[in-house]
Formats: C-alpha cells, sequence, structure tokens
C-alpha cells in the first residue's frame, strides 16, 4: 500500500483543518487541548488512510475499528469525524450546548465513536474483545487503539497486555500517543516509562518507535502491521503535546485550556505560522 | 442437569454465547473440551475479563463472565459500571461463591456487599437463585435477556420444589402464610425454610417468599404481603446496608409504608470464615436461630403469643 505526495498534502490540510476546530473547541468551557494536537496527526492518518471505517459502513461487521482509550482528546477524534463526514462540521460548534452530547470526553452516540471512554485504561481490554472476536471468526477486520503515554500507569494496561499477548492477538495495534506529559507533569519526572520498548517487548508486543507527527513515517510503520505473526504490535509514535502551537507546545500547566475568543483567533493565526499568540488565560485548570 | 451442561447446551445452540473466566473454572471445569473456543480464561484479570466482554458483546456476543464474586464485583467494578453499565452491553456477571458460600476463605472473600454495589448500576439486573435447580430455570431468561445481569451463583440442593415457571420480578411464593412474611434470596432459604417449619409449630402462619430476582424486584407482592400480614422479616447474607432490607426501606418509604420490618443480615462486620454448618452456627444464622428471633420480635410487637418450647 503506497502513499503519493498528493495523499500526503490532503491529510496535511485536514490535519491543519482539525487543528482548528480543537482550537475553537478551546474557548466557552475549553477542552483539553494539548492532549488533543498531540495526537490530531495520527488519527487524521488512520481515518484517511488506513483504516476501512467510513460514515457508510459503520454498521458493516467487516469494517475496522479505531478505540480512542485516552478519552480526553476527543476534540481531535470528532474534528477528523466531522472533516471526513461522519458528523456535521456545524455540530463541532454544540461542544459543552445541552442540546448535544459533546463534551469533554467520547460519547458513543456520535457517529464515529466506538465505545466512550475517559476513564483511563480501560479500552485495551475493549478492543482485546473486539480482536479476539474477529480472530474467531477468522475475519481480517483491523483493531486499533490509542493510548495516552500517562494511560501507560494503570495496570489494567499491563494486564490487558498479557491476555492479548497469551492469545496471540496480531490483529491489535496499540498505538501510544508519546508526548512525554501526563496531567500535570512530564512522565519521566513523575512515574518514568522507558525504557517503554523494552517494557511492550517484555510483555509480548512486536514493537516500533515513529515521529507521530510524520505521515509518511505514520504510513511506513502501519503497511508492515503485524510486525510479527501472533503477536499484537505497538506503535510508540512520539509526539508533541500541544503541537502545532508554539506558545503552548510541550508546557507542563497547558492541560486544560480554556481561551479567550481573541486569543483563538491569535492562536489561529500562529498555527498558520504568524505571529506568536500572546495567552493571558488562566492556566493549570486541572479538570 | 448442571449448569456446566445448561451452558454447554446453551452455547451448541447459539454461537453468539461465549464462556469467559478470570481464572474461576470451578463450575465450569469440563467447558474448555465441550465448547472449544467459545470459552476464554483471561487468567487472573477481572478487569480485563470485563473490558474483553464488552469488546465480545459490542460484536453481537453475549459473554457470560466467571469470576469469584468479591472479585468479579470489586475488582473489577469500575470496569463493570463504567463498561457495561454507561453501554447497558448484554454482559452476564456470574458471581461464585457470594454470601456465605464463601465459607472458611476469610473476609477477602466474602462478597456480601455485592448486591449493594450492582443495584445501584443503572440497567443491571440481578438474579439470586436460592439452588442449582432454582438457578437452571431461571438462567435461559437471564442470560438471553438483553439486559446485563448480575447472577448470584448456587448449586445447593434444592429444599423445596420450584414453581418452573421463572419471570424477572417475580417472586416464588412457598407458603402463603397470613401473620409474619418472610422474605429471602439466595443460600439463606433453606434456613429460612427450617425457620418457618419451628414458627408454624408455635402457631404463626408464614408466607414465605423466595425472591429470585432483586432487580427488577416482586414490588407488588412485597406490597400486598405488607398489607395483608403483621411483620415483614428480611434475611439474607449480605450486609444489612444497600442488600434487600435497604431495597424495603427505600420500597416502603415510596409507598409510605409504616411497618414491622426485622432484618436478619450482617450487622457491619464480616462473618466468621468456617465451613458453612459451623458458621450459620456462630453467626447465628441457624433455622433455628432465625425462629428465635422472628418471635422476640413478633412478641415485642404484638405481645400476644406465648413462646412454647423453644426459650
Amino acid at each position: 500500500m503506497n502513499i503519493t505526495r498528493d495523499e500526503i498534502r490532503s491529510l496535511k490540510e485536514t490535519a491543519l483543518k482539525v487543528r482548528e476546530h480543537i482550537i475553537r473547541m478551546s474557548s466557552g468551557g475549553g477542552c483539553f487541548a494539548g492532549a488533543s494536537l498531540s495526537c490530531a496527526d495520527i488519527i487524521v492518518y488512520l481515518y484517511g488512510k488506513y483504516l476501512n471505517i467510513k460514515p457508510e459502513n459503520l454498521n458493516d461487521p467487516s469494517r475496522d475499528y479505531l478505540f480512542l482509550s485516552k478519552g480526553h482528546d476527543v476534540p481531535a477524534l470528532y474534528a477528523t469525524l466531522a472533516e471526513f463526514g461522519f458528523i456535521k462540521k456545524e455540530r463541532l460548534n454544540n461542544h459543552l450546548k445541552a442540546s448535544d452530547n459533546i463534551y469533554w470526553h467520547p460519547n458513543i452516540s456520535v457517529a464515529g465513536v466506538e465505545f466512550h471512554s475517559g476513564s483511563l485504561g480501560h479500552l485495551l481490554s475493549v478492543a482485546s474483545g473486539v480482536a479476539m472476536d474477529c480472530k474467531l471468526k477468522k475475519a481480517h477486520n483491523k483493531v486499533v487503539v490509542i493510548l495516552g503515554d500517562g494511560e501507560l500507569n494503570e495496570g489494567s494496561i499491563w494486564e490487558a497486555m498479557l491476555v492479548a499477548s497469551a492469545y496471540k492477538l496480531d490483529n491489535l495495534v496499540a498505538v501510544v500517543d508519546r508526548n512525554h506529559f501526563q496531567a500535570n507533569m512530564e512522565t519521566e519526572k513523575l512515574i518514568p516509562l522507558e525504557p517503554l520498548e523494552d517494557k511492550f517487548e517484555s510483555f509480548g508486543f512486536a514493537v516500533a518507535t515513529i515521529n507521530g507527527h510524520s505521515f509518511t513515517e505514520l504510513h511506513h510503520i502501519f503497511s508492515q502491521i503485524p510486525f510479527e505473526k501472533d503477536k499484537p504490535s505497538v506503535i510508540i509514535a512520539d509526539t508533541v503535546r500541544g503541537k502545532g502551537l508554539p506558545s503552548i507546545e510541550a508546557r507542563a500547566d497547558r492541560w486544560f485550556c480554556n481561551f479567550s475568543s481573541y486569543e483563538v483567533q491569535m492562536l489561529l493565526e500562529e498555527l498558520r505560522g504568524n505571529q506568536k499568540a500572546d495567552i493571558k488565560s488562566e492556566t493549570l485548570i486541572v479538570r | 442437569m448442571t449448569y456446566e451442561i445448561f451452558l454447554k447446551n446453551l452455547v451448541k445452540l447459539d454461537s453468539r454465547f461465549i464462556v469467559i473466566t478470570a481464572e474461576n473454572r470451578a463450575a465450569i471445569r469440563n467447558l474448555p473440551e465441550e465448547i472449544g473456543e467459545n470459552f476464554i480464561d483471561t487468567g487472573i484479570t477481572e478487569q480485563t475479563m470485563i473490558g474483553m466482554a464488552c469488546g465480545l458483546a459490542l460484536r453481537g456476543r453475549i459473554p457470560v463472565c466467571h469470576a469469584l464474586a468479591s472479585f468479579l464485583t470489586m475488582r473489577a467494578y469500575e470496569f463493570i459500571r463504567t463498561d457495561v453499565g454507561i453501554a447497558g452491553l448484554p454482559v452476564k456477571l456470574v458471581g461464585y461463591v457470594p454470601g456465605f458460600l464463601s465459607e472458611a476463605n476469610g473476609p477477602t472473600h466474602q462478597a456480601i456487599e455485592d448486591i449493594s454495589l450492582m443495584r445501584v448500576i443503572p440497567g443491571m439486573k440481578i438474579f439470586c437463585p436460592s439452588d442449582e435447580e432454582d438457578m437452571l430455570i431461571g438462567l435461559e431468561k437471564v442470560l438471553t435477556s438483553s439486559s446485563p445481569y448480575y447472577i448470584r451463583f448456587n448449586n445447593l440442593k434444592p429444599v423445596v420444589k420450584h414453581n418452573t415457571n421463572f419471570t424477572e420480578g417475580k417472586a416464588e411464593v412457598i407458603s402463603w402464610g397470613s401473620d409474619i412474611t418472610v422474605l429471602t434470596y439466595g443460600t439463606l432459604l433453606r434456613q429460612a425454610y427450617e425457620a418457618m417449619i419451628i414458627l408454624e409449630s408455635e402457631g404463626l402462619s408464614v408466607r414465605l417468599i423466595n425472591l429470585r430476582t432483586l432487580k427488577p424486584i416482586d414490588e407488588e407482592l412485597i406490597i400486598s404481603s405488607a398489607e395483608e400480614t403483621k411483620l415483614i422479616v428480611s434475611i439474607e447474607d449480605h450486609f444489612l446496608s444497600g442488600g434487600l432490607y435497604s431495597i424495603l426501606g427505600e420500597m416502603f418509604l415510596r409507598h409510605r409504608l409504616n411497618i414491622d420490618v426485622l432484618p436478619i443480615a450482617l450487622k457491619g462486620k464480616w462473618f466468621k470464615p468456617l465451613l458453612i454448618r459451623e458458621l450459620l452456627e456462630y453467626e447465628k444464622f441457624t433455622g433455628r436461630d432465625m425462629a428465635i428471633n422472628i418471635l422476640k420480635f413478633y412478641q415485642n410487637c404484638f405481645d400476644e403469643i406465648k413462646i412454647r418450647s423453644m426459650i
């Protein structure tokens, strides 16, 4: 499966629009913008190229699956679903409105959402159940689950890895959005994860690490799934929290963002490579 | 027919059923051979078992999950509440050795708050059979229901002949008395039955009810019994808080009923780990203990009966 320059250009354009949506959702109550921006390229790539999930095949048992285990990055998912026609783009304006179900974590009533999440450490096992059923039916669905790196603190992740490995679920792919932060601080300063590849390998997964913002690298690595027969795969996607906005990139205090509408305009400019935004909104609102 | 054979037949008839266990095979030891790929053992991982069960259910399967009742309902509680409960998936949770059936295992293994935990989950239903026959009578409807279900597993031998009609939310009346209503579920039906015989020998007429499902519960029968008899007794191998006694409290408050209720339950402490016979004696849950308690309470309330032979 090749990827053309035009396809890469198109994915980049979509990712830019997704980031714009995320920035707009970071106002009027806000959202977890940094963690959404870090995995935006991964989600756009998966829906735009790798996975067979379309608005018209959601009821088809042979389609693929994408589970968002780090549910607080849902703005990236909703924005991608809007860009690919699963939901109307105008619906993103319903963020935090009582008339809709668009809030800080995924709601299963939104077309394209596989399962709700928000409590960390749940969906690797749920995705394993889906992968197990596909295996039993000798079906060829791909099952991808996006995990946060902070989420790897949860014991249930490692429990599910033991089981997925025992049952040789090589149709299961975990993608770690390795943005190096958990809610309040850097992962390595709180609960160090490294050497992460070694940990995954010792749990029976086949591992690769890539730049999670490069569509070329994403495509190159996903084309090799499963890395090894009879082993589930894990891709450590090295990313930057807040990617695209230098004024909030990799800042520990930009976990939950609630910007003023003026700041949103400045951030949209910053995203397009213009002047850096001058952010005055309070920081470190922990939700 | 045993539980195991029932499951084997069910899976052979309908391959949507998947038997899944967190290495709790005591009641289903022969199933791996019998049903092959429809048997999954996730090892000692209650959370992963529930998560996987949800994934299987998303694909149209009906997972029947087995683990010790205490670990199932407590270690995996958030997975049950969040993944099974919020999505309302038809995942069936079979809690092994609930209540007094954990015998001498000790407090770590005592599921005596399981009803309390399960019943607050919206959409979760609860089936508490009194023995294997009672369980098998209800199981087909419980397992084919589109709801999530918690089943307090019970494979004791029956002490009464059961009504073979099972409807969720409908209790089984063992005897229609008019003085005292005894409400119970699960294991303690046999002790409640013994208590009934003693009470009747004392000249009291006892309405003994095997509730079968606690959620939904047979509210109509309980309310009419509260109106038609003089005293309600609730008997359960569960903490006093959150189980049947609490369910009755909520129900009677809703109906503005001000009536006498005697709870026989575990009052704020774990029980002494012993084999069931010694345990019932130690904790004063024998039929005789129950009868004495009930008689005393009845006498306090109504002062119209002399206890003849017992005390």
